[in-house]
Formats: structure tokens, C-alpha cells, sequence
């Protein structure tokens, strides 16, 4: 089976049926380990046990710049080749997106309180990631303004586009400007520089949350698919009505 | 692991993993959610009537 196989939505409705409950199972099998492996790595020499908040942040926010970045292979798939399923990812994955960079927030809140003594501040990082939040949520809302869908689809796909000039700018900020964030310690030249009983958990959480991502993402263009159906067979309904 | 060994700042990592918690039961309940809605409205339309230009029920997902 090829991805133009899947390219039918009836076919990846097929597929999908099959896969989500391997992948739901996955999801819960990563997130226990990954949850133990959290609950029993060692408090950090300077920040304690509030260290743990780090395994949940971490994730959600990578999660929150890949998913936007699948947005954008998806937005190259609507504007360029026209794939049946490339803006049925790209709206699928926005509310799921827009979640893990809430839960980037307000987790990072809830650790800079106790480290940097306040809930915010308006430094590069934290103001870009605000940024990319309230992105997700203007383009949900685009989706929702557009009636028909290949309308929705190619101007979503253009304003996805254009909003993945904020990735690098979330990736760099901490080395371009002088933050309160702290520089990146896993994803750099030279390797990581977390301890491996930290960075063990830390990946193993990043593997769960990635596979939670591709389990919803599969489930929510699921949806999406059938909320076409339903678009279409109603149309038609109306036209049998009228005629 | 116990709350009390969590130290002086229990309540910011209980209340993070909390929200984390709940934010993904939210998703998680509005996607299943979603899908029966989008089911429902399916088999009323299989019960009206209107067919797929397939030939095939408006409720079968094959």
C-alpha cells in the first residue's frame, strides 16, 4: 500500500479503523512507562523535585512546534499537489496543535513561578509561543468562517505557511535574545546536556506524547472525513428536494 | 512517589500534570464525541433515504 492509496478517503477510513486501537494502546503502554520513569527519576541538585514539571513541558512544547510543522507539509500537500487528505491533517490538527501549546503554557507557567518567581514574563521565547497559541486559534477560526472547505482549505493553507516563520523564531529566540527561558539543553550542537536520568524519562514522554499526537490526529481526520460526508449527502439531499 | 516527597513546590507539579490531565481528557472526550455526532447525523441520513453516489449506505464507512 503506497500514500496514494490512502489518498481515498473511503481507503484511509479502512486503514485507520484498524490502526487506531494498536495505536490507542501504544499511547497508554508509552504513557504509563514514561509516567513511571517520571515518578521515579531523582530531584535535580538546584531545582528539586520541581524538576518533575519538566517531563510534561518539555513534550507538549515540542509537540506544539511539530505539529505546526506538519501543518505546513500538510498546507504544501493542499496548495501544491492537491491531496484529497492534505487539508483534512491540516484542519484536523489545529484544535490538537492549539492544546499542546495551551499545555506548554500553563505548564511552563507553573514551573517559572517556583524557578524564576513569576508566572510570566514577556521575554522572546515565552512571547512567541504565546504567539504561535494564538495562531492556532485564528486559523481554527478561519476554518470555522469559510463555509466550503476547498475555500477554507487553500486560505488556511496560506496563512499555515506564513505562520512557520514563527518555528525558528521559537527555536533560536533563547540564543538570538537574552532570556528568562534557559538556552536548549536536548535538541543542540554537542549533544544533549541532561543527565541521563533525566533524559531518559524526558524522551520517553516525548515518544508517548508524539504517539498520542499521531493516534488523535488520525482519529480527528476521521471525523473530519465523515463531517464532509455528511456536508455532501445533505447538499445532495436539498438538490433531490428541489428538483 | 508520595506529594509530601514532592517538596516545598508540590502544588505547582501536581497542578501542572493535573491540567496536562485534563486538557487531554478534553481532547480525547471532544474527538469521541465528535465521531458519534458525525455517526448519528450519518445513519439519519441512511434512514431518509439518500444514497452515495457509490451506491453505498450513508453510514458505511467501507
Amino acid at each position: 500500500m503506497t500514500l496514494i492509496d490512502l489518498a481515498n478517503p473511503t481507503r484511509f477510513l479502512s486503514v485507520t479503523a484498524r490502526l487506531l486501537p494498536w495505536l490507542a494502546g501504544a499511547t497508554v503502554v508509552l504513557m504509563l512507562i514514561g509516567l513511571y520513569q517520571s515518578a521515579s527519576a531523582p530531584d535535580d541538585y538546584q531545582q528539586g523535585a520541581t524538576v518533575k514539571i519538566m517531563f510534561i513541558h518539555v513534550p507538549n512544547a515540542w509537540l506544539s512546534m511539530f505539529v505546526w510543522g506538519v501543518m505546513s507539509a500538510a498546507a504544501l500537500g493542499t496548495l501544491v499537489w492537491r491531496h484529497p487528505l492534505a487539508d483534512v491533517a491540516a484542519k484536523a490538527a489545529a484544535p490538537i496543535g492549539a492544546a499542546f501549546t495551551f499545555l506548554a503554557l500553563v505548564t511552563g507557567s507553573l514551573w517559572g513561578r517556583p524557578m524564576w518567581g513569576t508566572y510570566w514574563e514577556w521575554d522572546a521565547r515565552l512571547t512567541s509561543v504565546l504567539i504561535l497559541f494564538l495562531m492556532y486559534l485564528g486559523l481554527m477560526a478561519l476554518w470555522r468562517a469559510v463555509e466550503d472547505p476547498s475555500r477554507a482549505a487553500r486560505a488556511a493553507a496560506v496563512l499555515t505557511l506564513v505562520g512557520a516563520v514563527n518555528l525558528p523564531i521559537i527555536k533560536f529566540s533563547v540564543d538570538w535574545w537574552n532570556t528568562l527561558h534557559q538556552s536548549a539543553s536536548v535538541l543542540r550542537n554537542g549533544g544533549p546536556t541532561l543527565d541521563r536520568a533525566f533524559l531518559i524519562p524526558l524522551l520517553m514522554m516525548a515518544v508517548a506524547f508524539t504517539v498520542l499526537f499521531v493516534t488523535l490526529l488520525l482519529a480527528a481526520m476521521r471525523n473530519e472525513i465523515l463531517r464532509r460526508r455528511v456536508r455532501s449527502l445533505q447538499i445532495m439531499q436539498a438538490g433531490q428536494k428541489a428538483a | 512517589m508520595k506529594v509530601t516527597s514532592l517538596g516545598p513546590y508540590a502544588s505547582f507539579i501536581v497542578t501542572a500534570y493535573l491540567a496536562a490531565a485534563i486538557v487531554l481528557a478534553a481532547l480525547i472526550g471532544w474527538i469521541v464525541l465528535d465521531y458519534r455526532n458525525q455517526k448519528r447525523r450519518l445513519r439519519e441520513l441512511d434512514e431518509s433515504g439518500v444514497v452515495r453516489r457509490s451506491g453505498r449506505g450513508a453510514s458505511d464507512l467501507k
